[in-house]
């Protein structure tokens, strides 16, 4: 097992370069720079660009080096130094500006993981045990108007209430008046406060689709025969269920782990926006519009990294779980 | 209240249990009554659908939604009182406490009966303490001393591994200890020995009836082989449509059976205990020996197994195949029989040795030098029949569809042609050409194979290698079956290589025998020298293994045991 985890490990160093020379090549695709954008965006508003600046400016960001070039620099500066360069358009390092958009990104994540999990799991047995009971339908209905509405009009609708109803300040993970202040017990059980919206409207597709696979998973696993053989020694019936066939339904559930970061980045982008929320989407959202190539370029990679490591995590727990897959 | 005579543990009384379907209502099992006596074994026998498990079944309340028991009793005795297991709430504390406690069961499938997340130990050790106060150390050292009383070796290390670990016997064993780790007095085995190889079965079954005899259980053993029944019965029940047609002690069942479809179920056994009757000598064979239409010469397949260790799949196979003759190839699981059949087709590709085919106008072809298209060709005049009728027919093909499908691929006939050809065909089987249209669902499991026979004959092959076509089929339909290819073979002039692991089904359809043990062709033969006279220590304890369905002439009482030589 430990050398498994080693062997994954070590996989994930090359994996991650090819990743990120991906990325990179994708964020270069685009005809031109970031500076042409800037041009672009300057004349829009009418300000005189002086094409001399423009070249030097070039210059100074290594924009005119060959695409390996600029590639090697960067990695280079990431493996030797942690410095994932300079991003143009907020003209501050990188590091400076994705610290802390990973790290709330992370919290929201795990949140909503644990959200989606502590919902779906006890639903997802009662509509399986309890298949075409009132009950069952009453959830599968709200299951499907969680798959089929789109998050951000859930978030738009939750955002009205809320500030309707309840008189919260919505959007963003803090009250106005936290926003710059340090973090204190007080600005903690704020950011709690405002944490319930986004992890209720992220989770909410994720819930209803994991509620409809554990259902579907356990409908076929309840009428296995070691099913019938454990209530056959006498076990209670919520310990036949419990201990044997959810058991073994629960796979799906641990290999969502893996999945759940790319999601919230890539799938509910709009729904960050339109949240404010500090996670890792809008930035990257605009830092690819922008052509801003480091910024966006250490995003993608760390991302990736967060991805494999949970992928690894999910793998260990699964092999933890079931061991068919262990000894295979 | 009722009571019941002294030997008498359970008392089934006008039993029925009704399956509340969408449409109607499903009568399972009609007035069923029987009793259970200490020390003796009654089994229940039947075919599929005949209700014989939901019987089993609804002793313990187990039975799955939407069955019901809608009547009778099921009289248990509790001491010096009477409980009536019918009256009492299938989640009930009561019935819970009989569940393993009083009757414990044993299923068909030890793979799927066993859970495959936990370790086997954990499993027994969980049904030890369900019902005693025993803790972890005690229960742990009890359930090494089932593990053992049921002869699994090292069951102190065996106790820690997993259902998957385990060869189909020894999961088998398990599953017997789990039953026996309440201290049951009534077993009930639902087809105990099904899935299992027929030495295992033969062993599995003597240790059945060993440990029934020394902890003086009442047994209810449900099987659809009248073989197992004459050996391990005291009293049978014969059940079908839900109802029992005939009751009554072995000797009387299998001498003076009564009832048509007793005497039909034991005439469909018996007919398969000897060759079919229309069979030509094989001495005829030799008179006027014509050139065999397929040669196997030195064929072999080896599997690379994780590190060094090969596994020799197939070793070394030779045998030809003559017109006009079945070659049976006989074999337990893991013997490499099926293999040897793909060889032949080269849908899996030969490690060694020449596969030779004699082709119509007498030019020999080296089947495994052939290229794509040529094998085409080959796969035209050498068929393939599939065991699982239900798994090999596409749900979403018409019949129409399925059997002409190898005519259209093969670019022979459309339309109306192709309409006729499939009627003629379906005639040929036994089908009426009215269900041209319907889909394979709408047909029994007997039905289904015909279907896949006619397929195989859509092409007008010379060979077909039936790979265990008959062994998912009831006894009645399997003779049946086993009939309509004897015919179909006199009228078309085949050859057969029929692969199975039962060898009442090789003796009665067969000419020759082959015995593959371990990827080799162990003994070589004639169908009635195998059967009757085997050469070999193996092929005599696979042929002393099978059940005899004569409870006057228990075989397996001297049955041969089979020591492989280590390094084999």
């Amino acid at each position: 097992m430990l050398a498994y985890i080693v062997r994954r490990i070590l996989y994930m160093i090359p994996t991650l370069f090819g990743m990120s020379l991906i990325a990179f090549l994708i964020i270069q695709l685009p005809p031109g720079d970031y500076l042409t954008s800037m041009i672009a965006t300057m004349s829009d508003s009418g300000q005189a660009v002086d094409p001399a600046q423009i070249e030097r400016l070039r210059e100074t960001y290594g924009l005119d080096a060959p695409f390996y070039l600029q590639y090697l620099k960067w990695i280079w500066g990431i493996v030797s130094r942690g410095d994932f360069g300079h991003s143009f358009e907020w003209n501050q390092p990188v590091a400076n500006l994705i610290w802390a958009r990973m790290g709330s990104t992370l919290v929201i994540s795990l949140l909503s993981l644990l959200f989606v999990w502590i919902v779906a799991l006890p639903i997802g047995i009662y509509s399986a045990v309890r298949r075409g009971s009132v009950g069952d339908h009453v959830f599968t209905f709200f299951g499907f108007i969680g798959l089929a509405v789109p998050n951000f009009i859930l978030a738009l609708t939750l955002m009205y209430l809320a500030y309707k109803y309840l008189g919260l300040s919505v959007g963003g993970l803090n009250s106005p008046e936290y926003a710059e202040a340090p973090w204190s017990l007080a600005k903690v059980g704020d950011f709690l406060a405002h944490l319930w919206i986004p992890i209720i409207i992220i989770g909410a597709s994720g819930t209803a689709a994991l509620i409809r696979i554990l259902r579907a998973n356990l409908t076929d696993e309840l009428h296995k025969p070691y099913v019938v053989t454990a209530r056959a020694k006498g076990l209670p019936e919520y310990k036949v269920i419990l201990k044997y066939p959810v058991r073994i339904a629960l796979n799906p559930f641990v290999s969502a782990i893996g999945w759940v970061l790319p999601h919230l980045v890539s799938g509910v982008t709009i729904t960050a926006i339109v949240l404010n929320l500090p996670t890792a989407g809008p930035l990257l959202f605009r830092a690819l519009i922008s052509q801003d190539m480091y910024l966006a370029g250490s995003f993608i990679l760390l991302l990736s990294a967060l991805t494999l490591v949970g992928m690894l995590l999910s793998d260990i727990l699964l092999a933890l779980l079931d061991p068919r897959i262990r000894f295979n | 209240m009722a009571t019941l005579p002294d030997d008498v543990v359970l008392s089934v009384e006008d039993l029925c249990v009704d399956f509340r379907l969408r449409t109607h209502i499903l009568h399972a099992v009609e007035k069923v009554s029987f009793q259970l006596k200490r020390g003796q074994t009654l089994c229940l026998v039947g075919e599929s659908g005949s209700g014989k498990s939901v019987t089993a079944r609804s002793l313990l309340q187990i039975v799955d939604r939407p069955g019901q028991i809608v009547g009778g009793n099921i009289l248990l005795r509790n001491g010096d009182a009477i409980t009536d297991i019918a009256g009492l709430h299938p989640d009930s504390q009561t019935m819970r406490a009989i569940r393993g406690r009083r009757i414990g069961l044993i299923f068909q499938e030890p793979m799927s009966s066993l859970s495959p997340v936990h370790t086997i130990g954990s499993q027994i050790v969980e049904a030890i303490r369900l019902h005693s106060k025993m803790d972890r150390k005690a229960a742990r050292e009890r359930m090494i001393e089932l593990l053992r009383q049921v002869e699994i070796p090292n069951a102190d290390k065996m106790a820690d591994r997993y259902t998957f670990e385990f060869s189909g016997g020894m999961r088998q064993r398990a599953m017997i200890a789990m039953a026996l780790a309440g201290d049951p007095d009534i077993l009930i085995a639902d087809e105990p020995t099904t899935a299992l190889d027929v030495t295992t079965q033969a062993e599995i079954l003597d240790l059945i009836k060993r440990l029934q005899v020394s902890r003086g259980m009442a047994m209810l053993l449900i099987t659809h082989d009248m073989g197992i029944v004459a050996e391990v019965a005291d009293e049978v029940a014969v059940m079908r449509f839900g109802r029992i047609v005939e009751h009554g002690p072995v000797d009387a069942i299998y001498h003076a059976a009564v009832h048509p479809y007793t005497r039909q179920l034991l005439a469909s056994t018996v007919k398969l205990t000897h060759h079919a009757e229309a069979r030509q000598p094989v001495s005829a064979f030799s008179a006027e020996m014509p050139k065999p239409v397929l040669s196997v010469r030195g064929l072999g397949k080896t599997f690379g197994l994780a590190g060094n260790t090969v596994l020799r799949a197939v070793d070394d196979a030779n045998f030809d195949l003559y017109p006009g003759e079945n070659l049976g190839i006989v074999g337990e699981s893991g013997s490499g029989k099926t293999t040897l059949g793909r060889l032949i087709l080269r849908t899996v590709e030969p490690t060694t040795g020449k596969v030779i085919y004699r082709a119509r106008d007498g030019q020999e072809i080296d089947v495994t030098s052939l290229g794509k298209r040529e094998l085409r060709g080959f796969h035209r005049e050498v068929r393939l029949v599939f065991q699982d009728p239900f798994a090999s027919l596409n749900p979403r093909m018409t019949v129409k569809e399925v059997i002409g499908d190898p005519l259209i691929v093969n670019g022979l006939a459309k339309g109306k042609a192709l309409e006729d050809r499939v009627a003629e065909l379906m005639r040929l089987v036994g089908l009426d050409p009215m269900g041209m249209e319907r889909y394979p669902h709408a047909f029994s499991g007997g039905q289904r194979q015909r279907i896949g026979i006619a397929r195989a004959l859509a092409l007008e092959p010379r060979i077909i290698i039936a790979d265990e076509a008959t062994s998912a089929l009831d006894v009645s339909i399997r003779s049946q079956i086993l009939d309509l290819l004897l015919d179909i073979k006199k009228r078309l002039n085949l050859s057969f290589v029929f692969i199975s692991h039962d060898i009442s089904v090789v003796r009665y359809f067969c000419d020759r025998v082959a015995v593959m043990h371990r990827g080799k062709i162990v003994e070589l033969g004639s169908a009635e020298q195998i059967c009757t006279a085997p050469q070999e220590a193996y092929t005599k304890s696979l042929i002393s293994a099978v059940p005899n369905p004569d409870p006057r002439d228990k075989r397996m009482l001297h049955r041969q045991r089979f020591v492989a030589p280590a390094n084999a």
